[in-house]
């Protein structure tokens, strides 16, 4: 059984737990196991826009603290993965800012070596455990469903810091697994665009119509859900699903699921054990016989 | 912001150089105005508040104050989009996030960011966890969160970031009067 460092943020152990029980419980039956470290809090994103070296510290604080246990990170959070992932790299590459961040972790007594990894749990579904594998290990195929993949941004970019695992222009992994649990992936317009979650504090009707824009296309392609893998895409998908509703126009009605909970059923795991009452929008969707 | 006249004198030539020496704006310079970013940008075809390429002009004609006492720079949304673009590897959502920074040292912070640093620095976390929370949690079989904000306070002490936050650390603050 593989281990490796379970990297919340601070998104999911509040607002995503349904993400956060569906990701643990599918990854152990997968054979993978999942630790947490005391020293994880939030990865720096925030701060990026505020004081860089602070946000790169704090991320630098996590990654060390993974480094001392010898172990690998998976997250669930995009931003936190793209936040992570390239201090990851740039702390790698840029000695100066390297000694800098050091003088700043020396304060908590760390220290960032550059010994770990960071990998999001869906890249390490598609990459490590594999699709064929996921395909073996279903045994209540979603047949029948339509789901619609919302790659949402920091998974795939900037591309140049995930070592070219999928196409940020083009995306696969999300529709192969999609695939892979039994349902059929479905195209729609503009797929790429961002849920507008970047800037719901600073202009939430701008954010809310980004939201509503991808929610009418989704709805025009004929999906019966949806599928995300950022609690911040959850959001604005599920949780203000609504708001975009009344502020911006439209009803939809569109489940929003978080792609671990769509697995789990796949893999046998009842709705409850996925948490699926917990999706604001209500799932009333036929997913076969759950047999747990 | 001035969308008629820009007058020559009031211009600061050093500006891109200050940009360029802020980490994430080294390659602001490179910019050949294509407009690529503008027109791949998802908050841009919302909002005409927010353009990039213009932001980028006016940034390296020398508009300090105009660029940096605005409100259109917290409107980049990070999306990336324009970077896998990008002829010119400006890095412009890099470049939005140099800006603010040095921005929040002349005097204009957004309040979110406010909000941001007075949260990280008292719950290490953007988001509370309390026993309201851990409650929900183990109901769901989830394990209990401890908040671990010593820590982060540590790098928040040695970064300065409170006081950056507050726009204490500028001498001759541009937004001073007028940050939005």
């Amino acid at each position: 059984m593989k281990e490796y460092a379970l990297f919340l943020g601070c998104t999911v152990p509040v607002r995503g737990l349904h993400y956060e029980v569906s990701a643990r419980k599918t990854a152990e039956k997968l054979g993978i196991r999942l630790v947490e470290l005391p020293e994880f809090s939030c990865c720096g994103f925030p701060l990026e826009g505020a004081d860089h070296l602070t946000s790169f510290a704090m991320a630098a604080m996590s990654l060390s603290a993974a480094e001392k246990k010898g172990l690998e990170i998976v997250t669930l959070c995009s931003a936190c993965t793209a936040t992570l992932t390239k201090a990851n790299k740039k702390l790698k590459e840029d000695k100066a800012l390297r000694e800098e961040v050091n003088k700043v972790l020396r304060d908590v007594g760390s220290e960032f070596k550059g010994t770990t990894r960071v990998k999001h749990y869906a890249r390490l579904l598609a990459e490590d455990i594999g699709y064929e594998a996921i395909k073996a290990a279903v045994t209540n195929p979603l047949s029948g469903l339509k789901i619609a993949s919302h790659y949402g941004c920091h998974y795939l970019k900037p591309s140049e810091i995930y070592e070219g695992f999928d196409s940020p222009e083009r995306p696969v992994t999300l529709d192969k697994l999609v695939e892979a649990v039994g349902a059929a992936p479905v195209d729609y317009e503009d797929k790429l665009l961002c849920c507008g979650g970047g800037i719901l504090g600073i202009d939430e009707l701008s954010s809310l119509k980004m939201t509503q824009l991808k929610l009418q296309h989704i709805k025009d392609s004929g999906a019966d859900a949806m599928t995300f893998i950022c609690p911040f895409c959850a959001v604005m998908y599920d949780i203000n699903q609504k708001a975009a509703e009344t502020k911006v126009g439209g009803k939809f009605n569109l489940p929003g699921i978080y792609f671990p909970q769509l697995l789990g059923i796949a893999m046998g795991f009842s709705p409850q054990d996925m948490a699926l009452n917990l999706n604001r929008v209500k799932v009333n969707l036929k997913f076969g016989e759950a047999k747990s | 912001m001035s969308d008629d006249v820009i007058d020559a004198e009031t211009l600061d030539p050093d500006f891109k150089f200050e940009i360029a020496k802020q980490a994430g704006g080294e390659n602001m310079k490179l910019c050949f105005q294509c407009g690529t970013c503008s027109g791949t940008c998802p908050v841009r075809a919302i909002n005409d508040k927010y353009n990039p390429r213009r932001i980028i002009r006016m940034a390296l004609l020398g508009m300090r104050k105009e660029v940096l006492c605005s409100d259109f720079i917290w409107l980049c949304s990070t999306c990336y989009a324009c970077h896998e673009r990008c002829p010119q590897n400006v890095r412009i959502p890099e470049l939005m996030m140099a800006i603010r920074n040095i921005a929040i040292r002349e005097g204009n912070i957004h309040p979110v960011y406010t909000s941001y640093v007075t949260t990280l620095d008292g719950h290490g976390r953007l988001l509370e966890v309390g026993e309201f929370e851990n409650e929900k949690r183990i109901k769901l079989g989830l394990p209990g969160i401890k908040e671990e904000a010593a820590r982060v306070r540590k790098l928040f002490d040695h970064t300065k970031i409170r006081e950056k936050a507050a726009g204490k650390q500028a001498d001759e603050k541009a937004c001073k009067t007028e940050g939005s």
